[in-house]
């Protein structure tokens, strides 16, 4: 770890970092103010979601979801949270290296005395600390806001928690496979498709295993690992599959250091 | 003593050539030229005593010591100036160089002032507001201000305007004095002639010599040309001449061989001008690559 790349990485960041913060406080905001308009309803709006078909209501993830409740409410909308967080993970794990060598600033870095490993490992600091500086927006956020606007509604403060503490891996999951997707490829062009091929990815691939009651793809997607209503329905994270999720990132950073000391660096041509 | 050395050093890119089995060595002090056009395996040599590649096969050693292993403890004392430069477009000039500056374990302020006030950079100028010519700059700065003791300098000169070029070749022959190895390398063999004693010359990826300017000058072909009424250009034609050409009473032919046999020639007849001249680095070259 070198200070003087950790606050040069974390600079560039910052922006990018407050941007998603505020964008999915913004967010949060939006779905909790509209809970108790929301909840004078529910016993109505629950009645008419039994009647939809069941292919329907699973694939926008709302089945045995209870609305009515406002962690059953916020475990479901909480979905769309986990995808900005997904994204943004994404984003910043496709982008550690490769942006440096797309703008060709890597031979100014790699020819400074530092050795990779401690490149790697000051860059992942910094990404770690953004995406924790983002998770805490959306804990106070969720917080205040739910606080703000529950109404008399009450909620088990330990399901809320463990949903809240679940995104930490859940970025971590992004951050490390798009990692070492970016060093297994030889050139990432752009950023922003791949992240967002990610993120989308593994959401799609969780409604599809809902769809099609394929417990197969539960293995893959953290959307499936991380699931809100699993979450908020048990007050426990589902432990096998969270296991799944920190076996992956592991593979994906000890996988990334090797291909990153190994890596040769493209020269302008 | 050698600072560099490069022993059978091989790089493939997949099944496309980088360089093949470029053995040699740079002795400390010196100015070592390295010379071949685009795409002969230059940058792809530099890279590969950077650590920003690693070879396919064979080894280089830096000081001493293996690149790759003391790769980040080596780099201490390395500089390095790129044919194209690329810095952070958002940096101002003087974060950028601070930056650079942080990760050596010295003190570089105020040789980082000096060499900004020798190339004229404009400190508070944003990388990204830049044109080429200065970018080239920041780098001449940025390669220089940890005062390394052993330079890589992979085509320099690139988008400095001349009176640059003078000032940047100035300033490499004072780091030289100080006792500064240079590698050089470039594919503008009159500037590779002014500052370097000894060159290399590769060619597809391959060394195909290594000497003294000096000792490749004279073991040449010497250009020569005779001036006289009436000359017989069949008169030149002795061993060790070629490109023998004739026109309007003058001769004009290279040769290569004992200079008194020449001198006997030349002496038969009545001339009324002589000139032998040594062949440029530039005329070497490309007879290597014809």
């Amino acid at each position: 770890m070198r200070a003087n790349i950790f606050w040069q990485e974390f600079k560039m960041q910052l922006r990018s970092v407050i941007t998603w913060s505020l964008s999915m406080a913004a967010l949060i905001f939006v779905f909790v103010s509209l809970f108790s308009s929301f909840a004078k309803d529910a016993a109505l709006l629950n009645e008419m979601m039994a009647n939809f078909p069941e292919a329907l209501l699973t694939a926008f993830g709302l089945n045995n979801v209870n609305l009515a409740t406002l962690l059953g409410y916020f475990g479901f909308l909480f979905l769309f949270v986990q995808i900005c967080l997904a994204i943004q993970a994404a984003t910043y794990g496709f982008g550690l290296v490769s942006i440096e060598e797309r703008e060709w600033t890597a031979d100014f870095l790699l020819t400074k005395p530092v050795s990779r490993t401690q490149i790697l490992t000051s860059k992942l600091l910094a990404a770690l600390s953004s995406l924790l500086i983002t998770d805490a927006v959306v804990w106070i956020s969720s917080f205040v806001f739910i606080t703000m606007f529950k109404g008399d509604s009450t909620y088990e403060p330990r399901a809320l928690l463990l949903l809240l503490l679940s995104i930490v891996v859940f970025q971590l999951f992004f951050l490390a496979v798009g990692l070492v997707i970016s060093l297994l490829v030889k050139r990432i062009r752009s950023v922003t498709p791949y992240a967002m091929g990610l993120g989308f990815g593994m959401y799609v691939l969780s409604v599809f295993g809902d769809m099609l009651g394929e417990s197969v793809l539960e293995l893959i997607t953290p959307f499936k690992h991380f699931n809100p209503n699993y979450i908020v329905q048990n007050e426990a994270w589902d432990t096998p599959l969270v296991l799944i999720s920190v076996v992956v990132i592991v593979i994906s950073l000890v996988g990334s250091y090797v291909l990153y000391t190994r890596r040769n660096i493209p020269a302008v041509v | 003593m050698s600072v560099i050395e490069a022993n059978h050093l091989t790089k493939y890119y997949g099944k496309a050539r980088g360089i093949v089995d470029v053995s040699f060595q740079v002795n400390e002090g010196e100015i070592f030229g390295f010379i071949g056009p685009n795409g002969a395996g230059k940058s792809t040599t530099i890279r590969l005593f950077l650590s920003l590649i690693y070879p396919t096969s064979g080894s280089a050693t830096i000081f001493g010591k293996d690149c790759i292993k003391y790769g980040p403890q080596l780099r201490q004392d390395i500089g390095y100036l790129p044919s194209d430069v690329f810095y952070y477009e958002r940096m101002k000039v003087i974060d950028l160089l601070k930056y650079s500056a942080s990760f050596y374990d010295r003190d570089c302020t105020q040789r980082m002032r000096e060499l900004a006030d020798t190339m004229e950079l404009d400190l508070n100028r944003r990388i990204e507001d830049l044109s080429y010519g200065n970018k080239k700059k920041v780098g001449i700065v940025q390669g220089l201000l940890h005062q390394p003791k052993l330079l890589f300098l992979d085509e320099p000169t690139a988008g400095l305007d001349p009176l640059m070029q003078r000032k940047f070749f100035h300033l490499i022959q004072e780091e030289n004095a100080r006792g500064v190895t240079v590698f050089f390398s470039s594919h503008i063999l009159g500037e590779v002639q002014r500052m370097c004693s000894r060159v290399g010359i590769i060619k597809e990826g391959r060394m195909i010599e290594i000497a003294d300017i000096k000792t490749l000058q004279q073991n040449n072909y010497k250009k020569v040309l005779v001036e006289a009424d009436a000359l017989d250009a069949a008169h030149f034609n002795i061993p060790g001449v070629t490109n023998l050409e004739h026109s309007n009473g003058s001769v004009r032919f290279f040769y290569k061989g004992d200079i008194n046999a020449l001198m006997r020639t030349i002496g038969s007849v009545t001339v009324s001008n002589v000139t032998i001249e040594e062949p440029t680095l530039e005329e070497i070259f490309m007879h290597y690559y014809e």
